[in-house]
Protein backbone atom coordinates (compact mmCIF):
# COMPACT_ATOMS: atom_id res chain seq x y z
CA UNK A 1 0.00 0.00 0.00
CA UNK A 2 0.93 3.67 -0.81
CA UNK A 3 1.84 5.62 2.18
CA UNK A 4 -1.35 8.23 3.05
CA UNK A 5 0.06 11.81 3.61
CA UNK A 6 -0.26 11.00 7.48
CA UNK A 7 2.18 8.27 6.99
CA UNK A 8 4.62 10.03 4.53
CA UNK A 9 4.91 12.96 7.12
CA UNK A 10 5.52 10.13 9.86
CA UNK A 11 8.44 9.03 7.96
CA UNK A 12 9.77 12.13 7.13
CA UNK A 13 9.67 12.63 10.83
CA UNK A 14 11.99 9.92 11.40
CA UNK A 15 14.86 12.03 9.77
CA UNK A 16 14.54 14.69 12.46
CA UNK A 17 17.06 14.28 15.98
CA UNK A 18 16.99 16.40 19.20
CA UNK A 19 18.16 19.82 18.98
CA UNK A 20 17.31 20.62 14.83
CA UNK A 21 16.05 23.70 13.90
CA UNK A 22 13.77 22.58 10.99
CA UNK A 23 11.93 24.32 8.20
CA UNK A 24 8.79 22.92 6.70
CA UNK A 25 7.34 23.94 3.82
CA UNK A 26 3.76 24.24 2.84
CA UNK A 27 1.50 20.74 2.33
CA UNK A 28 2.55 17.26 3.21
CA UNK A 29 5.93 19.15 5.07
CA UNK A 30 3.56 20.83 7.78
CA UNK A 31 2.31 17.44 8.89
CA UNK A 32 5.72 16.41 10.09
CA UNK A 33 5.23 18.86 12.68
CA UNK A 34 2.61 16.05 14.73
CA UNK A 35 5.04 13.35 14.41
CA UNK A 36 8.17 14.74 16.07
CA UNK A 37 9.29 11.86 18.30
CA UNK A 38 8.27 11.95 21.84
CA UNK A 39 10.92 12.71 24.00
CA UNK A 40 12.53 14.68 21.34
CA UNK A 41 12.80 18.95 20.65
CA UNK A 42 12.73 20.26 17.58
CA UNK A 43 12.14 23.99 16.48
CA UNK A 44 10.32 24.68 13.62
CA UNK A 45 11.60 28.04 11.48
CA UNK A 46 9.16 29.85 9.71
CA UNK A 47 11.27 32.10 6.86
CA UNK A 48 8.91 35.16 7.25
CA UNK A 49 10.93 35.48 10.43
CA UNK A 50 10.26 33.40 13.26
CA UNK A 51 12.04 30.64 15.00
CA UNK A 52 9.93 28.54 17.28
CA UNK A 53 6.66 28.73 15.53
CA UNK A 54 4.22 26.87 17.97
CA UNK A 55 0.39 25.34 17.41
CA UNK A 56 -2.47 27.62 15.48
CA UNK A 57 -3.66 30.27 18.26
CA UNK A 58 -6.94 29.89 19.85
CA UNK A 59 -9.50 32.14 19.95
CA UNK A 60 -8.36 34.62 22.51
CA UNK A 61 -4.54 33.96 21.44
CA UNK A 62 -5.55 35.67 17.71
CA UNK A 63 -3.19 37.81 16.63
CA UNK A 64 -2.84 39.37 12.76
CA UNK A 65 0.80 40.00 13.36
CA UNK A 66 1.73 36.35 14.80
CA UNK A 67 1.74 34.93 11.10
CA UNK A 68 4.02 31.74 9.31
CA UNK A 69 5.34 31.55 6.05
CA UNK A 70 1.96 30.31 5.22
CA UNK A 71 0.54 33.49 6.20
CA UNK A 72 -1.48 31.18 8.90
CA UNK A 73 -2.07 32.85 11.90
CA UNK A 74 0.43 31.04 14.71
CA UNK A 75 1.76 31.12 18.06
CA UNK A 76 5.17 31.28 19.28
CA UNK A 77 6.74 28.65 21.82
CA UNK A 78 8.52 29.91 24.54
CA UNK A 79 12.19 30.29 23.50
CA UNK A 80 11.09 31.84 20.05
CA UNK A 81 12.92 34.68 18.17
CA UNK A 82 11.57 36.88 15.85
CA UNK A 83 13.54 38.70 13.39
CA UNK A 84 13.48 40.61 9.81
CA UNK A 85 13.07 38.29 6.89
CA UNK A 86 16.53 39.29 5.88
CA UNK A 87 18.02 37.62 8.97
CA UNK A 88 15.81 34.53 8.67
CA UNK A 89 17.63 33.92 5.07
CA UNK A 90 20.45 34.32 6.66
CA UNK A 91 19.86 31.85 8.95
CA UNK A 92 18.48 29.55 5.99
CA UNK A 93 21.23 30.84 3.32
CA UNK A 94 23.91 30.76 5.47
CA UNK A 95 23.51 26.97 6.30
CA UNK A 96 22.01 27.40 10.22
CA UNK A 97 19.13 25.25 9.53
CA UNK A 98 19.39 21.88 10.02
CA UNK A 99 16.81 20.53 7.77
CA UNK A 100 14.22 21.50 5.16
CA UNK A 101 11.42 19.30 3.94
CA UNK A 102 9.95 20.65 0.98
CA UNK A 103 7.02 19.64 -2.07
CA UNK A 104 8.18 19.03 -5.27
CA UNK A 105 6.82 18.30 -8.69
CA UNK A 106 10.01 16.82 -10.22
CA UNK A 107 13.21 15.81 -8.68
CA UNK A 108 16.15 14.24 -10.86
CA UNK A 109 19.41 12.04 -10.82
CA UNK A 110 21.22 14.96 -10.89
CA UNK A 111 19.30 16.18 -7.43
CA UNK A 112 17.70 18.98 -9.44
CA UNK A 113 14.71 20.36 -7.91
CA UNK A 114 11.88 22.02 -9.74
CA UNK A 115 8.77 22.99 -7.62
CA UNK A 116 7.15 25.97 -8.60
CA UNK A 117 6.28 27.04 -11.88
CA UNK A 118 4.72 24.97 -14.49
CA UNK A 119 4.81 26.94 -17.98
CA UNK A 120 1.48 27.71 -19.59
CA UNK A 121 -0.55 28.08 -16.35
CA UNK A 122 -0.12 31.03 -13.74
CA UNK A 123 3.09 31.62 -12.42
CA UNK A 124 2.70 32.63 -8.85
CA UNK A 125 6.62 32.45 -8.01
CA UNK A 126 9.23 30.63 -5.86
CA UNK A 127 8.34 32.95 -2.42
CA UNK A 128 11.34 31.40 -0.43
CA UNK A 129 12.14 28.20 -1.91
CA UNK A 130 15.05 28.84 -3.58
CA UNK A 131 17.02 30.12 -1.00
CA UNK A 132 16.11 26.91 1.06
CA UNK A 133 17.24 24.18 -1.58
CA UNK A 134 20.22 26.46 -2.15
CA UNK A 135 21.15 27.05 1.45
CA UNK A 136 20.54 23.83 3.10
CA UNK A 137 22.96 20.88 3.27
CA UNK A 138 20.17 18.39 4.71
CA UNK A 139 16.88 18.75 2.13
CA UNK A 140 14.12 16.37 2.46
CA UNK A 141 12.04 15.80 -0.51
CA UNK A 142 8.04 14.46 -0.17
CA UNK A 143 5.78 14.06 -3.15
CA UNK A 144 3.98 11.68 -4.83
CA UNK A 145 5.98 8.93 -6.60
CA UNK A 146 3.74 9.48 -9.50
CA UNK A 147 1.18 11.94 -10.90
CA UNK A 148 -2.76 10.97 -10.83
CA UNK A 149 -2.05 9.83 -14.60
CA UNK A 150 1.35 7.79 -13.39
CA UNK A 151 3.65 9.60 -14.86
CA UNK A 152 6.92 9.63 -13.00
CA UNK A 153 8.24 12.56 -10.61
CA UNK A 154 11.48 10.97 -10.22
CA UNK A 155 13.33 10.98 -14.06
CA UNK A 156 16.30 11.02 -15.99
CA UNK A 157 16.30 15.22 -15.81
CA UNK A 158 13.65 17.58 -14.57
CA UNK A 159 11.35 19.30 -17.48
CA UNK A 160 10.29 21.84 -15.98
CA UNK A 161 11.99 25.07 -14.62
CA UNK A 162 14.32 24.36 -11.59
CA UNK A 163 14.02 25.66 -8.30
CA UNK A 164 17.44 24.47 -7.56
CA UNK A 165 20.62 22.47 -9.46
CA UNK A 166 22.30 19.77 -7.71
CA UNK A 167 20.69 20.14 -4.54
CA UNK A 168 18.43 17.36 -3.26
CA UNK A 169 19.83 14.40 -2.23
CA UNK A 170 17.13 12.72 0.02
CA UNK A 171 13.46 11.80 -1.26
CA UNK A 172 10.46 10.67 0.16
CA UNK A 173 7.62 9.07 -1.52
CA UNK A 174 4.13 7.36 -1.03
CA UNK A 175 6.38 4.58 -1.83
CA UNK A 176 9.82 4.43 -1.06
CA UNK A 177 12.63 6.40 0.65
CA UNK A 178 15.21 6.96 -1.99
CA UNK A 179 18.96 8.85 -1.93
CA UNK A 180 20.42 10.61 -4.95
CA UNK A 181 24.15 9.84 -5.07
CA UNK A 182 25.96 9.44 -8.70
CA UNK A 183 23.52 10.45 -10.84
CA UNK A 184 21.09 7.69 -9.90
CA UNK A 185 18.67 7.46 -7.11
CA UNK A 186 19.36 4.72 -4.77
CA UNK A 187 16.35 2.82 -3.77
CA UNK A 188 17.05 2.96 0.19
CA UNK A 189 13.51 1.66 1.90
CA UNK A 190 9.87 0.72 0.38
CA UNK A 191 6.49 1.40 1.81
CA UNK A 192 5.04 -1.52 3.66
CA UNK A 193 3.45 -4.10 1.11
CA UNK A 194 4.79 -2.37 -1.87
CA UNK A 195 7.10 -3.96 -4.46
CA UNK A 196 10.00 -3.12 -5.43
CA UNK A 197 8.61 -3.92 -9.03
CA UNK A 198 6.42 -1.44 -8.66
CA UNK A 199 9.03 1.21 -7.43
CA UNK A 200 11.52 0.36 -10.54
CA UNK A 201 7.60 0.75 -12.97
CA UNK A 202 6.99 3.83 -11.36
CA UNK A 203 10.55 5.50 -11.27
CA UNK A 204 11.86 7.08 -14.96
CA UNK A 205 15.61 8.00 -14.03
CA UNK A 206 17.93 5.53 -13.62
CA UNK A 207 17.19 3.21 -9.76
CA UNK A 208 20.14 1.63 -8.05
CA UNK A 209 18.14 -1.93 -6.31
CA UNK A 210 20.44 -3.23 -3.78
CA UNK A 211 19.47 -7.22 -3.36
CA UNK A 212 17.44 -6.34 -0.24
CA UNK A 213 15.00 -3.69 0.29
CA UNK A 214 13.20 -3.47 3.52
CA UNK A 215 9.80 -1.99 4.24
CA UNK A 216 9.22 1.29 6.31
CA UNK A 217 9.18 0.62 9.93
CA UNK A 218 6.49 3.08 11.87
CA UNK B 1 9.58 70.11 11.73
CA UNK B 2 12.59 70.58 13.31
CA UNK B 3 15.73 69.00 14.55
CA UNK B 4 15.26 65.47 14.68
CA UNK B 5 11.54 65.01 14.82
CA UNK B 6 10.11 63.48 12.13
CA UNK B 7 6.40 63.84 12.43
CA UNK B 8 4.34 65.04 9.43
CA UNK B 9 0.63 65.97 10.15
CA UNK B 10 -1.25 64.20 7.22
CA UNK B 11 -1.03 61.27 5.36
CA UNK B 12 -0.94 63.87 1.97
CA UNK B 13 2.14 65.31 3.49
CA UNK B 14 3.74 61.62 4.29
CA UNK B 15 3.85 60.96 0.33
CA UNK B 16 4.03 64.13 -0.92
CA UNK B 17 6.79 64.00 -3.80
CA UNK B 18 5.71 61.06 -4.94
CA UNK B 19 5.40 60.89 -8.86
CA UNK B 20 4.29 59.20 -11.83
CA UNK B 21 7.04 56.72 -12.82
CA UNK B 22 8.51 56.00 -9.23
CA UNK B 23 10.07 53.04 -7.72
CA UNK B 24 8.37 52.76 -4.53
CA UNK B 25 9.82 49.99 -1.65
CA UNK B 26 6.94 48.44 0.50
CA UNK B 27 7.49 46.41 3.82
CA UNK B 28 5.29 43.40 5.04
CA UNK B 29 4.32 40.06 4.05
CA UNK B 30 1.10 38.67 2.61
CA UNK B 31 -0.97 41.52 4.56
CA UNK B 32 1.22 41.45 7.72
CA UNK B 33 3.02 44.28 8.69
CA UNK B 34 1.96 46.27 5.06
CA UNK B 35 1.27 50.34 5.52
CA UNK B 36 -2.26 50.56 4.31
CA UNK B 37 -3.08 53.51 5.06
CA UNK B 38 0.00 54.64 3.18
CA UNK B 39 -1.23 52.36 -0.05
CA UNK B 40 -4.51 54.37 0.64
CA UNK B 41 -3.17 57.56 0.14
CA UNK B 42 -1.08 56.43 -3.24
CA UNK B 43 -4.34 55.03 -4.22
CA UNK B 44 -6.06 58.59 -3.54
CA UNK B 45 -3.22 60.36 -5.00
CA UNK B 46 -3.59 59.10 -8.34
CA UNK B 47 0.15 58.24 -8.65
CA UNK B 48 0.53 55.43 -11.70
CA UNK B 49 3.68 53.99 -13.42
CA UNK B 50 4.34 52.76 -10.13
CA UNK B 51 6.86 50.24 -9.64
CA UNK B 52 6.59 48.55 -6.06
CA UNK B 53 9.31 46.14 -4.50
CA UNK B 54 7.34 44.12 -2.36
CA UNK B 55 7.46 40.21 -1.28
CA UNK B 56 3.63 40.38 -2.22
CA UNK B 57 0.99 42.37 -4.35
CA UNK B 58 -1.87 42.11 -1.62
CA UNK B 59 -4.76 40.64 -2.03
CA UNK B 60 -8.24 41.88 -4.19
CA UNK B 61 -9.79 45.31 -2.22
CA UNK B 62 -6.55 44.92 0.63
CA UNK B 63 -2.81 46.28 0.48
CA UNK B 64 -0.75 46.79 -2.84
CA UNK B 65 -4.31 44.68 -4.50
CA UNK B 66 -5.94 48.34 -4.39
CA UNK B 67 -3.32 50.01 -6.66
CA UNK B 68 -4.15 47.42 -9.47
CA UNK B 69 -7.78 48.85 -9.34
CA UNK B 70 -6.75 51.54 -11.31
CA UNK B 71 -3.74 50.03 -12.81
CA UNK B 72 -1.66 52.43 -10.90
CA UNK B 73 1.14 49.85 -11.10
CA UNK B 74 3.22 49.32 -13.85
CA UNK B 75 6.02 46.44 -12.78
CA UNK B 76 5.78 43.96 -9.39
CA UNK B 77 9.05 43.04 -7.82
CA UNK B 78 8.27 40.08 -5.11
CA UNK B 79 8.79 36.85 -4.69
CA UNK B 80 4.81 35.62 -4.60
CA UNK B 81 2.16 36.57 -6.28
CA UNK B 82 -0.76 36.35 -7.78
CA UNK B 83 -2.95 36.14 -4.54
CA UNK B 84 -5.69 37.96 -6.47
CA UNK B 85 -7.74 38.05 -9.37
CA UNK B 86 -6.79 41.28 -10.93
CA UNK B 87 -3.11 40.68 -10.53
CA UNK B 88 -3.78 37.49 -12.56
CA UNK B 89 -6.22 39.74 -15.51
CA UNK B 90 -4.01 42.46 -15.64
CA UNK B 91 -0.39 40.62 -16.17
CA UNK B 92 -2.39 37.69 -18.43
CA UNK B 93 -3.39 41.04 -20.40
CA UNK B 94 0.14 42.39 -20.48
CA UNK B 95 -0.52 45.36 -18.36
CA UNK B 96 1.44 44.41 -15.18
CA UNK B 97 5.17 43.52 -15.30
CA UNK B 98 6.47 41.34 -12.41
CA UNK B 99 9.98 40.17 -11.74
CA UNK B 100 9.85 37.09 -9.80
CA UNK B 101 12.70 37.25 -7.13
CA UNK B 102 13.70 34.60 -4.55
CA UNK B 103 11.96 35.89 -0.80
CA UNK B 104 15.99 35.97 0.31
CA UNK B 105 17.66 37.51 -1.93
CA UNK B 106 14.82 40.29 -2.23
CA UNK B 107 15.36 40.90 1.28
CA UNK B 108 19.21 41.10 0.85
CA UNK B 109 18.77 43.11 -2.57
CA UNK B 110 16.90 45.93 -0.25
CA UNK B 111 19.30 44.98 3.08
CA UNK B 112 22.32 46.20 0.47
CA UNK B 113 20.57 48.77 -1.11
CA UNK B 114 20.32 50.47 2.70
CA UNK B 115 23.74 48.93 3.25
CA UNK B 116 25.51 51.00 0.14
CA UNK B 117 26.42 47.60 -1.32
CA UNK B 118 26.00 47.61 -4.92
CA UNK B 119 25.62 43.56 -5.63
CA UNK B 120 26.26 40.54 -3.96
CA UNK B 121 26.84 36.99 -4.84
CA UNK B 122 24.53 34.03 -3.92
CA UNK B 123 23.96 30.14 -4.44
CA UNK B 124 20.12 31.02 -4.75
CA UNK B 125 18.73 30.71 -8.33
CA UNK B 126 21.78 29.06 -9.86
CA UNK B 127 20.84 26.66 -12.56
CA UNK B 128 17.60 27.99 -12.59
CA UNK B 129 14.99 30.89 -14.68
CA UNK B 130 16.33 33.53 -11.87
CA UNK B 131 19.72 32.93 -12.40
CA UNK B 132 19.79 33.58 -16.39
CA UNK B 133 21.92 35.80 -17.78
CA UNK B 134 23.63 36.96 -14.76
CA UNK B 135 26.98 37.39 -14.35
CA UNK B 136 28.20 33.73 -12.47
CA UNK B 137 31.33 33.48 -10.10
CA UNK B 138 32.81 29.99 -7.92
CA UNK B 139 33.78 30.50 -4.84
CA UNK B 140 35.05 27.45 -3.08
CA UNK B 141 34.04 25.57 -5.61
CA UNK B 142 30.60 26.11 -5.77
CA UNK B 143 28.79 28.72 -8.50
CA UNK B 144 27.14 31.67 -7.16
CA UNK B 145 24.71 34.53 -8.85
CA UNK B 146 25.80 38.25 -8.90
CA UNK B 147 22.38 40.38 -8.08
CA UNK B 148 21.94 43.72 -7.72
CA UNK B 149 21.11 45.82 -4.67
CA UNK B 150 17.97 47.62 -4.88
CA UNK B 151 16.86 51.15 -3.84
CA UNK B 152 13.53 52.76 -3.95
CA UNK B 153 12.31 56.79 -4.86
CA UNK B 154 9.95 56.06 -1.75
CA UNK B 155 9.85 53.57 1.09
CA UNK B 156 6.89 52.68 2.98
CA UNK B 157 6.99 51.00 6.14
CA UNK B 158 4.96 49.82 8.81
CA UNK B 159 5.58 49.62 12.51
CA UNK B 160 4.28 49.54 15.91
CA UNK B 161 6.08 52.55 17.72
CA UNK B 162 8.27 55.19 17.36
CA UNK B 163 9.43 58.00 19.27
CA UNK B 164 9.13 61.09 17.33
CA UNK B 165 12.60 61.17 16.26
CA UNK B 166 11.96 57.92 14.48
CA UNK B 167 13.68 55.39 16.04
CA UNK B 168 11.31 51.83 15.14
CA UNK B 169 10.50 49.09 17.47
CA UNK B 170 8.43 46.34 15.40
CA UNK B 171 5.66 43.86 16.72
CA UNK B 172 5.79 40.14 16.06
CA UNK B 173 6.45 39.05 12.56
CA UNK B 174 4.56 42.34 11.19
CA UNK B 175 8.36 42.95 11.40
CA UNK B 176 9.30 40.84 8.35
CA UNK B 177 10.71 43.28 5.31
CA UNK B 178 10.10 46.68 6.86
CA UNK B 179 13.21 47.17 8.62
CA UNK B 180 15.11 46.73 5.20
CA UNK B 181 12.74 48.51 3.60
CA UNK B 182 13.03 51.36 5.68
CA UNK B 183 16.98 51.51 5.07
CA UNK B 184 16.45 51.29 0.91
CA UNK B 185 14.18 54.75 0.14
CA UNK B 186 15.65 58.08 -1.01
CA UNK B 187 12.36 58.76 1.44
CA UNK B 188 11.43 56.69 3.93
CA UNK B 189 8.01 57.14 5.09
CA UNK B 190 6.64 55.28 8.38
CA UNK B 191 3.48 54.70 9.86
CA UNK B 192 3.08 53.26 13.10
CA UNK B 193 0.39 52.38 15.67
CA UNK B 194 1.94 54.80 18.79
CA UNK B 195 4.13 57.47 18.94
CA UNK B 196 6.02 58.27 22.14
CA UNK B 197 8.80 60.32 23.42
CA UNK B 198 12.20 60.40 22.88
CA UNK B 199 13.71 58.06 25.76
CA UNK B 200 10.76 56.01 26.55
CA UNK B 201 11.70 53.43 24.03
CA UNK B 202 14.79 51.26 25.11
CA UNK B 203 17.83 52.20 23.05
CA UNK B 204 18.83 48.66 22.76
CA UNK B 205 15.47 47.56 21.45
CA UNK B 206 15.04 49.80 18.53
CA UNK B 207 14.74 47.25 15.37
CA UNK B 208 15.11 50.63 12.84
CA UNK B 209 17.47 53.66 14.10
CA UNK B 210 15.70 56.33 13.21
CA UNK B 211 18.59 57.44 11.06
CA UNK B 212 16.60 55.77 8.41
CA UNK B 213 13.35 57.98 8.83
CA UNK B 214 12.22 60.57 6.98
CA UNK B 215 8.56 61.30 8.03
CA UNK B 216 6.27 59.62 10.55
CA UNK B 217 2.52 59.45 10.78
CA UNK B 218 0.39 58.03 13.35
CA UNK B 219 -2.04 55.75 11.68
CA UNK B 220 -4.98 52.99 12.53
CA UNK B 221 -4.90 49.81 11.31
CA UNK B 222 -7.56 47.45 10.17
CA UNK B 223 -4.81 44.59 9.96
CA UNK B 224 -6.87 42.16 7.98
CA UNK B 225 -5.88 38.40 7.93
CA UNK B 226 -5.17 36.40 5.49
CA UNK B 227 -5.59 32.45 6.05
CA UNK B 228 -6.93 32.50 9.70
CA UNK B 229 -6.23 29.32 11.48
CA UNK B 230 -7.80 28.75 15.03
CA UNK B 231 -6.57 25.80 17.25
CA UNK B 232 -10.00 24.61 19.03
CA UNK B 233 -11.04 22.50 21.59
CA UNK B 234 -11.43 19.54 19.66
CA UNK B 235 -8.36 19.86 17.61
CA UNK B 236 -6.41 20.19 20.42
CA UNK B 237 -7.87 16.66 21.89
Amino acid sequence: MALSREQLAQRVAQEMKDGYYVNLGIGIPTLVANYVPEGMEVMLQSENGLLGMGRFPTEDELDADMINAGKQTVTAINGASIFSSAESFAMIRGGHVDLTVLGAFEVDVRGNIASYMIPGKLIKGMGGAMDLVAGADNIIVTMTHASKNGESKLLPKCTLPLTGAGCIKKVVTDLAFMEIRNGAFWLIERAPGVSVQEIIDKTAGELVVPDVVPEMQF
Amino acid sequence: MSGFNKLVGSYQEAMAGLEDGMTVIAGGFGLCGIPENLISEIKNKGTTDLTFVSNNCGVDGFGLGVLLEDKQIKKMVSSYVGENKLFEEQLLAGELEVELTPQGTLAEKMRAGGAGIPAFYTATGYGTPVGEGKEVKEFNGRKYIMEEAITGDFAIVKAWKADTFGNLVYRHTAQNFNPMAATAGKITVVEVEEIVEPGELDPAHIHTPGIYVDRLILGTFEKRIEQRTITTVESQA
